[in-house]
């Protein structure tokens, strides 16, 4: 028995050491910037690039609009297959998991052949037209967690009652999902947003085979040509991803106390 | 000394005392039942019987000798979980045969006492499916067999037929019971359901907050329980307020009717006392015999089938009166009066607590 | 309230007969974008692996990918994917094991799946450079262990190298394993192992019998979901090692940028062996998800 718990302890010690190292690591290389001394001057050089504000401003901008996409995507195939299509749902469920299998640069490398120029669909010849590819292509990168998450959270409540009830007052489909389904989602939505906004904020692959000037280009570009902002710009990112999973954290916990109680309460009084 | 004594066991969790003091001695082949509220402990002495939690103090022997220090495989002591906890993996045979494979022993040997445990259970045709293509009660089955195929010196039972729906619950336990008597094995069962304990026990021990509080054969538990917890938490019961007329004498005062108890009371006149009385205890109508005449206004009557209910108010207080249904008796109608006859002896006299 | 009139029954009554019909249409957007943003792109590569320029079908592509530099670095692509994900698997089973059924303190457990979840997610360039900072030549632990008077330079470690890629894609496949592995083992119940304790088994013996076979899908499930993930992953390679570590993705990031391979299907051929490969371990796990299903619904 307590062999048992010093190995765990022995275990969760060894792990701590291999995942905080790198951190601590990437964060002391940062303040090595001055000769001699600890200094913030790798994050004073970074700030005055333009480009890094740019190039983090678009990566911003292209998550909410995934995020967006994503949701109106998602959530209404994910009700409409519980509600009608359970024999279907393993084949959804299927499509949803083949972005984990097929190798991003495959489906990216799939895009530039089939929406170029001379194709029936040239989105990449247009700036706007590569941006909303891109933006399709990180929905597609971030579908089974966003589908995963949305159809737990459809899964905890009785959708086919509510969804009834809703009809028999004489609501329309836009309405029952607008008003009664996403209200009790929304904490599902929420945690599939923040992972799409992680995945997005440091993608490379798609965006460099497009030739974008997002996050994760620039900072591969810093990487091959400065020597403590890289380590600077990891700080940041890592700060970023935790951010959004801190977020995440916060709206799982709201949901399981106060949030759900409000929502529950409103949904009851706009019936 | 018995084959299995509990001596003095105790256990505390932290600084929550979850089993204290618990001493019993149970025979060979003697089937026991803890019965008790759900968290007064009755979980935690089999796991330390079992040898999954370890005693605070006190001592588990074992045919004599102390098992305390011995690992839960080293007891060769059977045990029946509430969730069954059959292994999804194997087959029915397969997980009856577990623990003669543990054992060592060749398959052509565990071969036949497999199919013996199957026929015990009654599920001969059932060998090869998996656990989850069976019902509970079939689950519970070879949950029982499989504890039982190594021939454990002990066999522990914790709230088996729980999980069951009640119907199943009352076939199994009588099967249970009859598997346990010609087995001959010694049988610690754990229940929270009076009946279940009071109808299948040769000893019941009545369990309040880790504590013992009775422990005797199933018709001295309900007829003549040690305490007012005991009296309480088996069967139904009426308490009476009444106050001691006469403490030698044995006389009590209801309101404004005195009452013999035929027996020397503790304290003194003037003092108030509960009495407390069976709802069967109480016989009205023609015919009634008993020494003891209460009258009563009937409040509301409900007709059960074979018991027919009465609330009735005795001097002010509601009690509840179980009769049997006779065809050439109807019920009363509320707001009569009658006489509830009983006799002195059906008067449990609780202490002042 | 007012929402009654908005649809009276009566008219919905009438649509009865094409109601089937309509439902089908619900699912429209979301294949419409499955097929258009997933299926037809991999489907595209995957024929153009074996259309010749006339048309016809040709296996010239695929055979040309028998070339020295091509091989060498699927095989470096296959052993970097199989270790990480071996090595992810079993390390993350043992820290899963360790947290959750080892009498740790309870708050350990979230803290360790908040982390995963933050871990896994954050592969790719910023995961290089820290480990750059910890362990390339002025690393952090490098320098460190350097003025206590070991050199792992001196002592043959590289970063840049197999064995320094793998301890990078373990930092977000050990995590990964985790978040998979954890609901799994939650669904090995206690009572399973105290069961089989009380029949006398061993620890030991009880893995073997009980909680392997019932944890098996789930391992070989996450082995095939690390392994792609280890094989389709560039940007995390790319960053630590420029291009002097020949992935097969990073070569054929390399002949999608500039065509180094002088010939286009051969970017397809590369791309249609990549889904060969991830697409048959995950078909190896479903054939051996099936034979376990069957003691389970
Ligand atoms: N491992 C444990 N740690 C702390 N408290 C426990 C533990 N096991 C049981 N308890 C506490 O001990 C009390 C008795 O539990 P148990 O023996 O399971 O009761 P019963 O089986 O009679 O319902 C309960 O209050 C329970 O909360
Ligand atoms: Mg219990």
């Amino acid at each position: 028995m307590s062999a048992r718990r010093l190995l765990a302890w022995a275990i969760l010690i060894a792990a701590v050491l291999f995942f905080a190292l790198p951190l601590i690591g990437m964060f002391e290389f940062s303040l090595r910037a001055r000769r001699g001394t600890w200094s913030l001057d790798a994050y004073a050089n970074v700030l005055k690039d333009p480009q890094f504000l740019g190039t983090l401003a678009y990566s911003a901008v292209l998550s909410v609009v995934t995020i967006v996409l994503g949701i109106l995507i998602v959530v209404p195939t994910a009700f409409w297959v519980r509600l009608k299509f359970r024999r279907f749902r393993p084949v959804v469920e299927f499509i949803t998991v083949l972005p984990l299998v097929i190798p991003p640069i495959v489906i990216v490398f799939g895009y530039l052949r089939l929406y170029n120029t001379s194709s029936w669909l040239p989105l990449t010849g247009s700036t706007t037209g590569t941006d909303l590819l891109l933006s399709l292509g990180y929905v597609t990168l971030s579908l089974p967690y966003m589908y995963r998450a949305i159809d737990n959270g459809l899964g905890a409540f009785d959708l086919k009652a509510l969804t009834e009830a809703a009809q028999s007052l004489g609501a329309g489909w836009g309405r029952i999902l607008y008003r009664v389904i996403l209200p009790n989602v929304l904490v599902a939505v929420l945690s599939g947003a923040f992972i799409t906004f992680a995945i997005v904020i440091g993608e490379y692959v798609f965006a460099a085979l497009m030739n974008r000037p997002a996050f994760g280009p620039y900072m591969v570009w810093t990487g091959s040509n400065k020597a403590y902002e890289p380590a600077a710009l990891a700080v940041v990112a890592f700060g970023l991803t935790w951010g959004a999973m801190g977020l995440l954290q916060l709206a799982a916990t709201l949901s399981t106390t106060g949030l759900s109680k409000t929502r529950l309460s409103k949904t009851r009084r706009t019936r | 000394m018995g084959h299995l004594d509990l001596v003095h066991l105790e256990k505390a969790f932290g600084a929550t005392r979850v089993v204290e003091d618990f001493t019993l001695s149970i025979a060979e082949g003697e089937f026991i039942s803890l019965l008790g509220p759900s968290g007064c402990g009755k979980t935690t002495i089999l796991r330390m019987v079992a040898g999954f939690e370890s005693p605070s103090a006190g001592a588990i022997r074992l045919a004599g000798a102390d098992i305390s220090g011995l690992r839960p495989r080293e007891r060769n002591i059977g045990m029946v979980f509430q969730s069954y906890a059959l292994f999804p993996n194997l087959t029915v045979r397969q997980n009856i045969g577990f623990g003669l494979e543990v054992a060592g022993l060749p398959k052509p040997e565990i071969a036949p006492c497999v199919d013996e445990m199957l026929a015990l259970i009654g599920l001969d045709a059932l060998g090869g499916r998996y656990p989850f293509q069976l019902s509970g009660g079939q689950q519970q089955r070879v949950a029982l067999a499989r504890a039982l195929a190594p021939r454990p010196r002990v066999l522990l039972l914790d709230e088996p037929l729980s999980a069951l729906d009640a119907q199943i619950r009352v076939s199994l336990r009588t099967e249970m019971r009859a598997i346990q008597r010609e087995l001959g094995i010694t049988t610690l069962f754990v229940t929270h359901d009076q009946e279940e304990a009071l109808s299948i026990s040769d000893r019941v021990v009545v369990m309040n907050k880790g504590r013992a509080e009775q422990t005797d054969v199933p018709f001295a538990i309900y007829n003549r329980p040690a305490t007012s917890f005991v009296a309480n938490f088996v069967g139904a019961l009426n308490t009476l307020e009444a106050v001691i007329e006469n403490a030698t004498g044995g006389h009590v005062r209801i309101a404004d009717l005195t009452v013999p108890l035929g027996r020397q009371l503790q304290g003194q006149k003037g003092d108030s006392i509960r009495l407390a009385i069976r709802p069967e205890s109480f016989r009205h109508g023609a015919g009634a015999g008993g020494d003891i005449v209460l009258p009563a206004v009937l409040e509301d009557v409900h007709f059960l089938g074979s018991v027919i209910r009465i609330r009735a108010r005795v001097a002010g207080q509601l009690i509840s009166v179980d009769s049997f249904n006779r065809p050439d008796q109807p019920p009363p109608p509320v707001g009569a009066t009658t006489a509830l006859r009983l006799s002195a002896s059906d008067i449990l006299v609780l202490e002042a607590s | 309230m007012a929402d009654i009139t908005e649809t009276s029954l009566l008219p919905e009554n009438r649509k009865q007969p094409r109601r089937a019909a309509l439902d089908w249409l619900g699912l429209v957007p979301f294949m419409a974008f499955a097929v258009l943003f997933l299926l037809y792109p991999t489907a595209h590569i995957v024929i153009g692996a074996f259309r010749a320029t006339d048309g016809g079908l040709t296996l010239d592509y695929m055979a040309g990918l028998f070339t020295p530099n091509i091989i060498k670095a699927f095989t470096l692509s296959l052993e970097v994917s199989l270790l990480t994900a071996g090595l992810g698997l079993a390390l993350g089973l043992a820290l899963a094991l360790a947290v959750v059924r080892g009498g740790l303190p309870g708050f350990i457990r979230s803290a360790l799946l908040t982390f995963s979840g933050v871990a896994s997610q954050f592969a790719g360039v910023p995961l290089a450079f820290a480990f750059i900072a910890t362990l390339g030549r002025l690393g952090f632990v490098t320098v460190l262990l350097k003025a206590i008077g070991i050199d792992l330079y001196g002592a043959g470690f590289n970063l840049i190298t197999l064995s320094g890629l793998v301890l990078v894609y373990l930092y977000f496949q050990i995590p990964l394993m985790v978040l998979i592995i954890t609901p799994a083992i939650d669904g090995l119940r206690t009572d399973w192992a105290e069961a089989a304790e009380s029949l006398g088994a061993t620890t030991a013996y009880y893995w073997r019998r009980v909680a392997l076979p019932v944890l098996w899908p789930s391992l070989a499930g996450s082995f095939a979901l690390l392994f792609a993930n280890a094989f389709g992953a560039v940007a995390t390679a790319m960053a630590l090692t420029g291009s002097s570590l020949s992935l097969m993705p990073i070569l054929l990031f390399a002949q999608i940028r500039g065509d180094v391979l002088n010939s286009q299907q051969l970017g397809y051929a590369i791309a249609c062996l990549m889904i060969a490969v991830t697409g048959i371990a995950n078909l190896l796990y479903i054939v051996l998800r099936a034979r376990a299903d069957r003691w389970t619904k």
